[in-house]
């Protein structure tokens, strides 16, 4: 292993990562490079030599069935997991390093979660300007003034100063969306962020969805949505038993599968009415 | 039908004039009748209950010995200034010892949260002194530290006072130290998970987001514990200094007559009553707050 330093991002490819690949010392344009990541939870092993390449302002959709390490994925990636092996390069700079700092890593990675996790005694502002005003030390009426603007984009400036519980599923994910965007993330992880959601609230959360991809955002989607799957993708990940099994353009995965698993999958959707 | 009319009435038809149907109405005023009903039995039977005792108290054969002896006002009017200044070290005894058993109870609450084999000494510390500390009686903890202590005669002991509210403080700690512990716990992981997504610290996360919600939420039970305090505060006196209770007993003494003894106790009740209000309160609040949150 080499060692790694904190690199910023402006300093990609100073540190080559695990030599054990051709590839390995090519990181040109990509943000996120997984390469043979293995997790098990207790015996039970979710991800098996899984590799997965993220290129700046790359959507990539992660389907599969619940279980199939989706969720898994994006934690390891946050190291909210620690991973049994393999390598994760974020903007070149090897994260999975064991003398790395993972707080200074998730400052730059965003991952907004199924249940929307605000704090509950915080209001909407308090809520986006703590990790500004804790983690990056910005002043408290710059926050704000940042927050606000957020807020005011997604439509929500009027519950800047209500606690989260007095709103909807769908403002509440929007709010926690903005939550994260505020520390302006290199990579956003969005983790089945309407399945928590009444049907008419989740395209209020789509659409800001397919606003940051037109922004340029970086992401890692994992979602049951294939309608949203294939408007927002630029590549669809079909997981199945710990693994990339089948990726490529939406409208290939999606439409045209090569292999047998992801068209049985893709059929159970269709049975139960996601598919539009 | 008149109900079939009302209904007509309050139909499809933009904000009309609203009248409750003959239903509804039939229903409030059953529901009148019946709390009208529940009042007047309240009453009568309280009445009957209390007039029962106090004719069965008052008509026994002791009653004026008793009276003498447990409610003599004058006697009760004369211990007053001696049992109120002895509340008053109690008062400020509890303060201290309320902020110093908060303040040890929290400290071990986070480290025996901690993870990490760096901290095992400082957890198992703290695991130690949970267990040992909510075993041991007050009252040997009490005379340890109070008896104890100045028997090996080191300069620089602090006074007896000093040293049962020490006894007090690392007794009621160990008990807040659970109470806090499971507030922590109760803490949903993904809590946590979103706090340190953002790139807040273990120790930020603890701090902005765990701690603030784990300590409203335990918020009854710690000021329950606090009322309990506020009573043994008074064991105090075991060791020597005069507080309400060690006052009402020299009073005692010298008068042969028990009433200083109410006294103290109507004393404390009233001094226990602000404390118990505010405990019924924050617990209301906290339970309404759980169902909204259920709610959602």
């Amino acid at each position: 292993m080499t060692t790694s330093e904190p690199i910023s991002p402006t300093t990609p490819r100073s540190d080559p990562g695990p030599g054990d690949r051709p590839d390995a010392d090519d990181f040109s344009g990509l943000v996120l490079r997984c390469r043979g990541i293995r997790k098990s939870f207790r015996g039970n092993l979710v991800l098996r030599d899984l590799d997965l390449d993220v290129a700046e302002h790359d959507v990539v959709v992660l389907i599969g069935a619940s279980g199939s390490g989706k969720s898994t994925l994006l934690r390891c990636v946050n190291l909210l997991e620690p991973i049994d092996d393999g390598t994760i390069h974020l903007d070149g700079e090897h994260i999975t390093a064991p003398q790395v700092n993972p707080d200074r890593v998730r400052q730059r990675i965003g991952m907004v979660f199924q249940a929307f996790n605000l704090f509950p005694h915080m209001t909407v502002l308090e809520n986006i300007t703590l990790a500004p005003e804790r983690v990056h030390k910005v002043p408290r009426a710059t926050a704000r003034e940042k927050a606000m603007a957020l807020l005011k984009r997604v439509g929500l400036a009027d519950k800047a100063h209500e606690y989260p519980d007095r709103l909807s599923g769908g403002q509440q994910q929007r709010v926690a969306i903005v939550r994260t965007l505020i520390n302006s993330p290199r990579l956003l992880l969005l983790d089945e962020v309407t399945s928590a959601l009444d049907p008419e609230l989740v395209g209020e959360v789509l659409t800001m969805i397919r606003d940051l991809k037109n922004e340029g955002m970086t992401m890692v989607i994992a979602t049951h949505e294939m309608g949203f799957a294939r408007q927002v993708a630029d590549r669809v990940c079909f997981l199945e038993g710990g693994r990339i099994l089948e990726q490529g353009p939406p409208e290939q995965v999606l439409g045209d599968p090569v292999e047998a698993r992801t068209r049985r999958f893709l059929q159970r959707i269709i049975e139960a009415g996601r598919l539009s | 039908m008149t109900a079939h009319k009302t209904l007509e009435v309050g139909g499809l038809e933009p904000p009309t004039e609203y009248h409750p149907s003959v239903w509804q109405r039939e229903r409030e005023a059953y529901r009148r009748r019946q709390t009208f009903r529940s009042f007047v039995i309240a009453t009568i039977s309280t009445a009957v209950v209390g007039v029962t005792l106090v004719l069965v108290i008052t008509g026994s054969p002791g009653w004026e010995r008793v009276k003498q002896t447990f409610f003599n006002a004058e006697v009760a009017l004369d211990a007053l200034p001696a049992v109120a200044e002895g509340l008053w070290l109690n008062l400020r005894l509890l303060v201290g010892c309320a902020i110093g058993a908060l303040t040890v109870g929290l400290l071990t609450a986070l480290a025996r949260t901690l993870r990490g084999p760096v901290f095992f000494p400082l957890r198992a510390l703290a695991t130690l002194y949970t267990y040992g500390f909510r075993g041991a009686p007050l009252i040997i903890v009490l005379y340890l530290l109070v008896f104890g202590v100045p028997g090996l005669r080191l300069s620089g002991t602090p006074s007896v006072l000093v040293l049962g509210g020490i006894a007090l403080v690392i007794t009621y700690g160990a008990y807040l130290a659970e109470v806090f512990r499971a507030g922590i716990e109760s803490i949903h992981p993904s809590q946590v998970a979103a706090a340190r997504s953002l790139g807040l610290t273990y120790r930020q996360t603890m701090r902005h987001v765990v701690l603030p919600q784990a300590i409203r939420r335990v918020s009854p039970p710690l000021l329950n514990d606090m009322v309990a305090l506020q009573k043994d505060v008074g064991l105090i006196s075991l060791a020597g200094p005069i507080d309400a209770i060690r006052a009402a007993q020299i009073e005692t003494a010298q008068s042969y007559n028990f009433t200083p003894y109410v006294v103290a106790g109507v004393l404390f009740i009233l001094l226990a009553i602000p404390l118990i209000a505010v405990t019924d309160w924050v617990t209301l609040r906290a339970a309404r707050r759980q169902s909204a949150e259920g709610a959602r």
